[in-house]
């Protein structure tokens, strides 16, 4: 137990406790031995040692400037939409692959640097400090509460009861200013969750083409998407009609649909769904044409298409609206009327 | 009259004065007092919080940055930007401005990647920290409200990052808003309401991206750094913990001082960690929002989950099963309502815990040695099934994804995950109990009879026996160094006056847990210096 | 087999369908050439089809009338390798292509030959030289991106059936697919998705998603969201920061051991 004739402030202490220890033994097997003592490191014995640390560390903050002038370089000579081929990592943008790696390496090495520093050359000789009770000795905590009781009783807050209830009332309505400020942040919802674009006489436009749809456009296992016409993407409330009023289209053979309802309100097997999952309202439109099941992909609500659009399957808890179609007198598909129920998500006025 | 102390300014270096400046307007002196040598025990699990902290400095100061270029409106216009395949859609200013931030600033796109990754690895070292400080006890008296504060400041880095990916107002985020918006809708009475006041009107309208900017750059981050410097300031007011070992009590900290060591450790750490962030972002894609597309609320892409870290609530949305009740005219969307009351809950039991755990030991004293986790079974137990359920949920979340990388059904994965939200957290509690128990009784072999040392030695009567080396006093010391409680007893039904008391249910239930954390077989009894002297008297010594 | 019964069911109705609105001659070329190619395809068809499909195409238990199916069909289930089918399963996946060109035509030829079906597209019909990009990402995300993914990455369907991956799939085999709606995928026929609009949207999954795509941001983590982002970032961001703590709090090395 040398200490290689380098100082520690601690050592006296340590030795003083580990001697008490080995008396204490005799009656406690397990007795705390005390803080060993500190041992050196390479580099508290050997200058050379020390003199290599120093160079790693100044050289890992060369490292850092050099990396830093390589950041401004890679930033004034790279163009910004140049894409570049580096392997294993694809086409890449030049300028986000040297910018992010020049930096990273000019932190990363001043870090590098100073952890080095810290562990090889700054002094490892570790330090007891005491810990004092976090609460107050019975004085302090006694001189406390009589310096709030003198105060409190000074206010005559508990005294004159008058005050102080028309205090807590007064505290009590303050805050109600705050929250009717609140009350434009938007409008009351009403009924606007009950109806779409949709009514009667309006034509099934393809999302795709932007042409009105007839009915022998749509092939069976063919799938089709449809706005109504008049709802146009400049309008200032696009999102928000489409978001209610999209719709999917599909045709199944009039004899595999087993939903009588289902097959009233189809033309000829061409029948109209609202896109808006009944769940939480994801777009849901994964439809499998051979099984007519339609998925959703953000909860994997399944709902059958050739029967009623019921749920199968996931955490929907009713069927997909259906839009009633007809065909108007110049032989393309129309709407006969709006949903008859919400469409998207279950809310408590739903019904 | 100053002559004197002016003499001596003069000559005391620029560095000094200055200090001395400002000590007497702020008293920089006495507060260093204490500060300046503070000293921090050196154990590479208390860096995790560092980790967490150094990342959150990331993102503040990468998130400044890109305040200066993010345009948070939801008008309408015409891409005409250098990214190709989006010239002359339609999008959200929003939207624009971010493609403009990835496209047409110069590194915009390496301090968007920076920040997203940051609050990826942000979030997940919060987890790691709590956790740490969860499998040790270090949440025990006096540090219960740190606790809350580091439980508070994870809620408030999930809904920061939720509220900031949400921004550039693409096809992934804007479902995920959507889910956020069907979700409000399920809230009996009021959900219609909320859901108008927070979006303005219908889903999705031209506000929220705005009014999820304030909250996610001004009021939460705000509300965050003050949590953060509370937590900073607590954790040096009580000291750190410390593992058990030679010459640490209850009464004292060992380690290095702040000055010199943890300024150079802890500051270089920052460091090291935006170095290493910076080099992620160099090589590695997040959010590609360009090719995601712009948000319409009739357009989806399969795979549509949240950050990680909300993937435990996407999990239990997309395992619930479909519950709706149509009652007096009124709908109980219970598919999507309990799933949405059921997430808090996961958080909370983690927030509580510690109270919990007080009022089971019933200990009231202060602690600053920290737990090994084999040595406090119960609470190791109940740890790992929280993860397990929480590992359970993000499956759930993912199960898509797991469906098609691993060539499984959907259908499947759903219902493996309605059965192990149930049991696989009990299952986890019980093997990790063993476990813990297992390794306490090898420490507890190790104590009496010392380590192997894998030399084999021939006795004279041809029996072959393994020689173990008797353990150090350090590891002795080290290995017995835990406390071990009684279980609670139910007291004396009969009290001094010799009138009958009936014992309440929750001193019953108290007494049970009790039982549960501590009574036999929940923990094996340490070696007693009677069981040592005993067996290295009659061993002699190998 | 099921599945399988019930798809080329559909793809024969699809194909019927079309026909009666295709323009009329399209399917029908007979020349010598094609009478020839005919004839080779038959024999082909009668070693590596009969058995399922029946020996003129009629269907059987096994396997569905291939009657009106099209060219285009036989050409995309032949030619991406998922015919001919090798076992039961949610779903016929893409395998090695065991036929050439040259047989596949002659097989698409025949099976054309028992009636009128979407033919196989021209060069001219599926390459997307010129086609505009941006116009083919709207449609994508409208009509595509829902089952394969933002990026064409694939997604999962229901009970183990899935989208597949777009990468690499040539744009013929692209085009076909929209046209036939092979297996479970809907058909997108050329009266509500135009010939131009599906240029478009094999333009943009060919400027998203190829070897020659560029990912200005670095690793695209295969592109499928938040998933893998959150696996990365504890697997490499977390452990790589966690590996240096223990670097950073480590006591330094001894000189010896006393």
């Amino acid at each position: 137990m040398s200490d290689n004739g380098i100082s520690h402030e601690n050592l006296p202490s340590s030795e003083q406790e580990s001697a008490h220890g080995e008396v204490e033994r005799a009656h406690d097997p397990f007795v705390d031995p005390g803080m060993p003592a500190h041992r050196p490191r390479i580099q508290d014995i050997d200058e050379r040692a020390a003199k290599r640390s120093e160079r790693t560390v100044a050289g890992l903050f060369t490292l850092s400037m050099l990396a830093t002038i390589g950041f401004i370089a890679c930033f004034v000579a790279f163009p910004v939409d140049k894409i570049v081929y580096v392997w294993p990592f694809g086409h890449v943008s030049a300028l986000n692959f040297s910018l992010g790696l020049t930096l990273g390496v000019a932190l990363f090495a001043v870090g590098a640097g100073a952890v080095h520093w810290a562990r090889t050359l700054m002094s490892d000789v570790e330090i007891i400090q005491e810990r004092h009770p976090i609460e107050a000795t019975p004085e302090v905590a006694a001189q406390a509460k009589r310096d709030f009781l003198q105060g409190a009783a000074e206010s005559g807050f508990g005294r004159r009861k008058l005050i102080r209830n028309t205090m807590f009332g007064a505290l009590a309505l303050v805050p109600l200013s705050g929250v009717v400020l609140l009350r434009d942040l938007g409008p009351l919802p009403e009924d606007k969750l009950r109806k779409t674009f949709w009514k009667k006489g309006l034509m099934l436009i393809n999302q795709n083409t932007n042409e009105p749809l007839r009915p022998e456009d749509v092939t069976v296992g063919s799938l089709t998407f449809a706005q109504p016409e008049g709802l146009d993407e400049h309008n200032e409330n696009f999102n928000n009609e489409i978001a209610k009023a999209a719709l999917m289209i599909v045709r199944i053979q009039p004899a595999d649909i087993k939903d009588k309802r289902e097959l009233e309100w189809s033309h000829e097997g061409i029948v109209a769904y609202s896109k808006i999952c009944t769940h939480v309202g994801c777009p849901i439109s994964l439809y499998e044409q051979q099984t007519h099941h339609v998925l959703c992909p953000c909860h994997q609500s399944t709902f059958d298409l050739s029967d009623g659009a019921r749920v199968i399957f996931g955490p929907a808890g009713h069927a997909l609206p259906q839009l009633r179609i007809g065909v108007n007198g110049e032989g393309y598909l129309e709407a006969l009327g709006d949903f008859d129920e919400p469409v998207g998500p279950s809310f408590w006025e739903r019904g | 009259m100053s002559t004197a102390s002016d003499e001596k300014s003069r000559q005391a270096p620029a560095g000094e004065r200055v200090a001395d400046w400002a000590d007497g307007r702020l008293g920089i002196y006495g507060a260093a007092k204490g500060m300046v040598r503070k000293v921090f025990p050196d154990h590479w699990s208390f860096m995790l919080g560092e980790i967490a902290l150094w990342s959150f400095v990331v993102i503040i100061l990468t998130g400044v940055y890109l305040t200066l270029f993010f345009h948070p409106s939801m008008n309408e216009v015409v891409y005409d930007g250098s990214y190709v395949p989006m010239q002359g859609v339609r999008m959200t200013e929003a939207y624009a401005s971010t493609l403009d931030i990835s496209f047409d600033v110069r590194g915009g796109l390496l301090i968007r990647q920076i920040h997203h990754w940051a609050a990826l690895i942000f979030v997940a070292a919060m987890l790691v920290h709590m956790m740490r400080v969860f499998f040790t006890g270090a949440f025990r008296k006096p540090r219960e409200i740190n606790w809350v504060f580091g439980f508070l400041l994870f809620v408030l880095a999930l809904f920061t990052g939720l509220t900031g990916y949400s921004l550039p107002d693409d096809l992934l985020s804007g479902t995920g808003v959507r889910f956020a918006q069907g979700a409000i809708l399920s809230t009996p009475i009021v959900g219609t309401y909320i859901s108008m006041f927070l979006f303005g009107g219908e889903f999705p309208g031209h506000d929220i991206v705005a009014r999820f900017y304030s909250i996610h750059i001004l009021l939460l981050p705000g509300i965050m750094l003050g949590l953060v410097v509370a937590h900073l300031i607590l954790v040096f007011y009580h000291k750190h913990t410390q593992f058990a070992g030679p010459g640490k009590t209850n009464n004292n900290v060992i380690g290095a001082p702040f000055m010199p060591i943890y300024m150079a450790k802890a500051g270089g750490f920052f460091f090291l960690i935006f170095g290493v962030i910076a080099i992620i972002s160099a090589i590695a894609t997040i959010n590609p929002v360009w090719a995601i597309g712009p948000y319409r609320p009739d357009q989806v892409s399969t795979g549509a989950q949240p950050d990680w870290y909300l993937g435990f609530s996407e999990g239990l949305i997309r395992v619930m099963p479909g519950w709706e009740i149509n009652v007096w005219g009124h709908t109980f969307v219970l598919g999507v309502f309990i799933p949405l009351m059921i997430f808090p809950m996961v958080l909370v039991v983690l927030a509580v815990y510690p109270f919990i755990e007080s009022w089971v030991t019933g200990d009231k004293r202060e602690h600053h040695i920290l737990d090994r986790p084999r040595n406090a079974p119960t609470r190791t137990g109940i740890g790992v099934a929280w993860l397990t359920w929480y590992f359970v949920m993000l499956v759930g979340g993912g199960n898509d994804i797991w469906a098609t990388h691993f060539h499984l059904s959907i259908n499947t994965i759903t219902w493996f995950v309605r059965i192990a939200f149930f049991v696989a957290p009990v299952v986890a509690f019980v093997v990790t109990k063993r476990i813990c128990l297992g390794l306490q009784r090898r420490d507890a072999e190790k104590v009496l009879h010392g380590r192997e040392s894998g030399i084999i030695k021939r006795l004279p009567h041809g029996e072959f026996i393994e020689v173990h080396e008797p353990l150090d006093q350090s590891a002795l010391h080290t290995l017995t160094a835990h406390e071990q409680y009684k279980p609670a007893e139910i007291g004396p039904t009969v009290d001094e006056n010799g009138v009958e008391r009936k014992a309440s249910p929750t001193e019953k239930l108290r007494v049970k847990l009790s039982k549960g954390y501590y009574g036999e077989g929940n923990q094996i009894p340490k070696p007693t210096a009677e069981e040592y002297n005993e067996i290295t008297s009659g061993h002699g010594h190998h | 087999m099921a599945a399988v019964v019930v798809l080329l069911l559909a793809l024969a109705a699809t194909g019927g369908l079309y026909a009666a609105f295709a323009p009329a001659g399209k399917a029908q070329a007979d020349d010598t050439a094609q009478s020839l190619a005919i004839d080779e395809g038959k024999k082909l068809y009668a070693v590596g089809c009969a058995s399922c499909h029946g020996v003129g195409g009629q269907g059987t238990s096994d396997g569905p009338s291939l009657t009106g199916v099209g060219a285009a069909a036989v050409d995309f289930q032949v030619g991406t390798g998922r015919m001919p089918a090798q076992q039961p399963g949610p779903q016929v996946p893409k395998k090695k292509v065991i036929y050439d060109q040259k047989e596949i035509d002659q097989l698409a030829a025949y099976v054309a030959s028992l009636g009128p079906g979407p033919s196989v597209p021209s060069a001219e019909q599926s390459n997307p030289e010129g086609a505009d990009a941006a116009r083919g990402g709207e449609l994508f995300r409208s009509n595509c991106a829902q089952c394969h993914n933002f990026g064409g990455e694939g997604g999962a369907l229901t009970n183990g059936k899935y989208a597949p991956r777009l990468e690499g799939v040539t744009p013929k085999h692209m085009y076909e697919a929209m046209l036939t709606g092979p297996q479970n995928m809907p058909s997108f026929p050329d009266s509500t998705m135009p010939e131009q609009q599906k240029q478009d949207i094999i333009k943009y999954i060919e400027s998203v998603n190829s070897d020659e795509a560029a990912n200005p941001g670095g690793f695209k983590l295969g592109g499928i969201g938040p998933v893998s982002e959150g696996l990365f970032s504890w697997a490499i961001g977390l452990s790589a920061l966690i590996a240096l703590a223990v670097w950073v709090a480590a006591h330094t090395a001894k000189a010896r051991k006393s």
